[in-house]
C-alpha cells in the first residue's frame, strides 16, 4: 500500500514533466533550437495565474486559457524579434539568443516580482486512502495534460498545419519548394512551444510555490524527457515524463533521495548510447 | 632714486611674502577642517540577483539604515578628535560563490574598504571570510550561521547570528517541555552547508537528550516536489518533523506535509517560517514552528539589559523596528535586524577603539559582551573559534490562529513567550 503511494504520486509528477518537457521537444525538434529560455517562460506561466488569480479572483483554470494564448503571442513574438535572424545561423547563435530572452525574463521577473516564493492558494480537496493521499489539482494537471497532449497530436497529425509543421520539420528547403510558407511555421512552432511552457507553468502553480526561477528545474528535467522521449514527438515527450516521474517517486523508497539524479542522468546518458533518436522515435 | 628703488623692492618682497603667507594660512584652513572629518569604506556584496535576493536586499536595507542614523547624527568621533562618516560601496555577487570572492578582493584590494560587511548565507560568507583574512580586513559577518567558517583559524572575521549549531536545538527543548512522551523524530534538511550543519547538530542534540531519530536525510536544494520525501517519512511514522533548509524548499515542504495530512504533531522548519510572506500558505502554515535570530515582538532594550545586569548599547527593538518600518514600508525581519546589528557592532568597536586602525577595532569586537536590541552579542576570542557568537540565542514563532486572523507568537524560550505553544497542531 505504501509503495502504491510512491508510485501514485511519481506518476501524477511526471504528467506535470511531459507536458513541460513538450514545448521544448517541439521547438528542439522542429527547429533545431535549444530554447534556454524555457524555463523563464513556465515561471511566466505560474507568475500569470497567479496574477489573475489573487487580482481579479479568476479561476485558474479558466487563468490557464488566458495564459495559454497570451503564451503562443509571446512566443511568436520571441520567434520574430530574437530567433528569426539568427535561425540559419550556427547553433551557438541561436542558444545565445534564447539565453539572452532568459536572462531578460529573469532580471525583469526578479526586479517586478522579486524572488520571493508566491502561492496560489487554490485547492480543489484530495482523497486519502491509508497512507494514500490524492490531491485533486494534480489529478486535474494529469488529465489536462493528457489533454493538451492528445491536442497537440491531432493538430500535427491531423490538421493542415500540422502536417506542415512536421514537413518543415523533416525538411525546410524541400517544403519551402512545395509552396510552405516556413517562416510562418516557424514561428507558429515557437508560439506553440512557448504556449506548452506557459501552461505547464500555469499548472505547477496551482500546487507548488513558485519564483521566478523555479523554472530552471523542469528545464533540466525537460532536457533528459528530451531524449528519453525524442525530439518533437508529443506522446514521447509524456511518455518520457512519465517515466522520469516514476523514477522519482519509487527510488526514494528503496535509496536516500540522493541518489535520484544519479539515476535520472544514468539513464539519460544509457539512452544516449543506445538509442540516441529516443525511445519513441524521433525527428529523422 | 637707487635707494628708493631698492626700498621699494624690499617693500614689495615683504608685501609679497605676507600675502604668500596668508595663502597658506587661507588653503591650509580647509585642509585642517576636512581632517576632522573622515570617511570610512564599508564594503560588501549584495545578491540582487540569484536565489537569495530577497534576504540579501533586507539585509542591505538593515545595514542601510545603521549608516542612515550614525551619518545623519553627526558620525562618530575617534580619539584624534576627527569624526567618522560612513559610505558603502557594493556589487551584486548573483548569489554565486565565484563572484563573492572576486568581488570581496576587488573590494579589499581596489576600493580599499576599511572594514568588510558579509554577503547573505553561509556558503557565499563562508567564500568571502578568507578574502577578508588574506586583507586584513575586518568582517563582520552576518547572514551566516555556519560554525565552520570560525574553526579555520581567522582572527577578523566575527558572527552576528546564532551558529548553526544551536539553530535548531531549542526547538528540541520547546519539544520536550512541552510533551515530555515524544520520541520519534524525523530530521530532514536541504542538502546545502548550512542546512545539514544545522541538522546534524541537532540530531546529535536531540539523540543525547533521548530522542530516537527515525529519519536522517537530505534532499537536493532544488527540489519542488517533496511527495515521494513525505512518503518515505510517513512509512517512519515520527511523532515530529525538524529540519528544512531555505525559503522555497521549506514553504513547498510545509504546504506539502499539509496537503498530504501527514498526522505529524509538531513542525519545526528553518528560515521559512518567520518570514512574513509565509501566511501566503494559509492553512497549511497554521501550528508551523520556525527559529528565528530576531522578531519584533522580542522585547531588548537598556531596562532589560539593566535588569540582567548587562552592559547595553543602540536602539531598543522598539525603536529599530519602527525607524525600519518608516524607512522601508514594511516590518522587519531578522535578517534587516542581522545587517542593521552588523552595522551597529562595528560602531560600538570603532567607538571604544577610538580608531579605525584594524588591531584596535578587532581588539574593540573581542571585548564586546553586551546586550542591544538584537539580543546578547559576545564573541568567541579562542584560538579554534575566533569569532564565533556565543552571547546571542535563537527565539522561536508559531504561526497560530487570533480570529480567523494567522499571526506569529513568539513560543520559546518561555520567558520570552508571547504565547503558549499550540500542540498538536494535526
Amino acid at each position: 500500500m505504501q509503495f502504491l503511494a510512491f508510485l501514485i504520486d511519481g506518476l501524477l509528477i511526471g504528467f506535470v514533466y511531459g507536458i513541460a518537457a513538450m514545448g521544448l521537444t517541439l521547438i528542439w525538434g522542429v527547429m533545431n533550437v535549444i530554447n534556454l529560455a524555457h524555463g523563464p517562460i513556465i515561471a511566466l506561466g505560474s507568475f500569470g495565474v497567479y496574477l489573475l488569480f489573487t487580482n481579479i479572483g479568476m479561476n485558474p483554470y479558466l487563468a490557464l486559457v488566458v495564459v495559454a494564448v497570451l503564451g503562443l503571442l509571446l512566443g511568436m513574438l520571441m520567434y520574430l524579434i530574437a530567433i528569426q535572424r539568427v535561425i540559419d545561423a550556427p547553433h551557438l547563435s541561436t542558444l545565445l539568443a534564447t539565453f539572452a530572452i532568459n536572462m531578460i525574463i529573469i532580471g525583469i521577473g526578479t526586479a517586478i516580482f522579486t524572488t520571493t516564493p508566491r502561492t496560489v492558494n487554490f485547492s480543489l480537496g484530495s482523497i486519502s486512502a491509508g497512507p494514500i493521499t490524492i490531491l485533486g489539482t494534480r489529478v486535474v494537471a494529469a488529465l489536462a495534460s493528457i489533454l493538451v497532449t492528445g491536442g497537440l497530436y491531432l493538430f500535427l497529425y491531423r490538421t493542415t498545419l500540422g502536417k506542415y509543421v512536421r514537413a518543415v520539420a523533416n525538411n525546410r528547403a524541400a517544403a519551402e519548394l512545395m509552396g510552405i510558407p516556413s517562416r510562418r511555421i516557424l514561428a507558429l512552432s515557437f508560439g506553440i512551444g512557448t504556449m506548452l511552457a506557459a501552461i505547464s507553468g500555469s499548472l505547477i502553480a496551482t500546487f507548488f510555490p513558485f519564483t521566478i526561477l523555479s523554472g530552471g528545474v523542469y528545464e533540466l528535467k525537460s532536457f533528459v524527457i528530451g531524449v528519453l522521449g525524442g525530439l518533437g514527438n508529443p506522446l514521447g515527450a509524456l511518455a518520457g515524463g512519465l517515466i522520469l516521474g516514476l523514477l522519482e517517486g519509487v527510488i526514494p523508497a528503496f535509496v536516500t533521495t540522493s541518489w535520484v539524479p544519479v539515476f535520472e542522468f544514468g539513464l539519460f546518458i544509457i539512452i544516449l548510447l543506445v538509442r540516441p533518436t529516443g525511445l519513441f522515435g524521433a525527428k529523422k | 632714486m637707487k635707494r628708493t628703488r631698492f626700498v621699494l623692492t624690499i617693500v614689495v618682497l615683504i608685501a609679497s611674502l605676507l600675502l604668500a603667507a596668508c595663502a597658506q594660512q587661507l588653503t591650509a584652513a580647509p585642509e585642517e577642517a576636512a581632517a576632522q572629518e573622515v570617511t570610512a569604506l564599508i564594503g560588501f556584496t549584495a545578491s540582487q540577483t540569484g536565489s537569495y535576493n530577497v534576504e540579501s536586499t533586507r539585509q542591505i536595507n538593515g545595514l542601510n539604515l545603521w549608516m542612515n542614523q550614525v551619518n545623519d547624527a553627526g558620525g562618530i568621533k575617534l580619539a584624534d578628535g576627527s569624526v567618522v562618516k560612513f559610505e558603502s560601496k557594493f556589487y551584486d555577487d548573483e548569489s554565486n560563490k565565484d563572484r563573492v570572492q572576486e568581488l570581496y578582493t576587488r573590494l579589499s584590494t581596489e576600493d580599499n574598504a576599511n572594514f568588510l560587511i558579509s554577503p547573505y548565507s553561509s556558503g557565499l560568507t563562508d567564500a568571502a571570510a578568507v578574502i577578508a583574512e588574506q586583507y586584513g580586513k575586518v568582517m563582520i559577518t552576518t547572514g551566516a550561521a555556519s560554525d565552520s567558517t570560525y574553526q579555520k583559524g581567522y582572527t577578523l572575521v566575527f558572527q552576528t547570528y546564532t551558529p548553526a549549531s544551536k539553530y535548531l536545538t531549542g526547538a528540541a527543548d520547546l519539544l520536550a517541555a512541552t510533551d515530555p512522551s515524544v520520541k520519534k523524530i524525523a530530521i530532514v534538511h536541504e542538502n546545502d552547508k548550512f542546512s545539514t550543519d544545522v541538522s546534524t547538530a541537532l540530531n546529535d542534540y536531540a539523540l543525547s537528550k533521548g530522542y530516537e531519530v527515525v529519519i536522517f536525510e537530505g534532499y537536493d536544494p532544488g527540489t519542488a516536489d517533496f511527495a515521494a520525501f513525505i512518503n518515505k517519512i510517513g512509512e517512519t511514522a515520527p511523532d515530529a518533523i525538524m529540519g528544512g533548509g531555505h525559503f522555497q524548499d521549506g514553504s513547498t515542504f510545509a504546504k506539502q506535509i499539509f496537503e498530504k495530512n501527514v498526522p505529524v504533531k509538531f513542525l519545526a522548519l528553518l528560515v521559512a517560517p518567520p518570514e512574513p510572506t509565509f501566511v501566503e500558505l494559509g492553512d497549511a502554515a497554521l501550528g508551523v514552528i520556525g527559529p528565528s535570530q530576531w522578531e519584533p515582538l522580542a522585547n531588548f532594550d537598556a531596562e532589560a539589559a539593566s535588569s540582567a545586569g548587562m552592559a547595553w548599547f543602540g536602539a531598543s527593538s522598539q525603536e529599530f523596528t519602527a525607524a525600519y518600518t518608516a524607512a522601508y514600508n514594511e516590518e522587519p525581519s531578522y535578517h534587516a535586524a542581522g545587517g542593521y546589528i552588523s552595522g551597529l557592532l562595528l560602531q560600538q568597536a570603532i567607538e571604544t577603539a577610538g580608531s579605525l586602525e584594524t588591531q584596535a577595532v578587532k581588539t574593540a569586537l573581542e571585548n564586546i559582551d553586551a546586550l542591544t536590541f538584537f539580543g546578547h552579542v559576545k564573541f568567541d576570542t579562542t584560538p579554534e573559534n575566533h569569532g564565533l557568537q556565543v552571547g546571542h540565542s535563537m527565539v522561536y514563532i508559531q504561526w497560530q490562529k487570533s480570529g480567523d486572523v494567522l499571526a506569529k507568537q513568539v513560543v520559546w524560550p518561555a520567558e520570552g513567550a508571547s504565547a503558549q505553544t499550540v500542540y498538536p497542531i494535526r
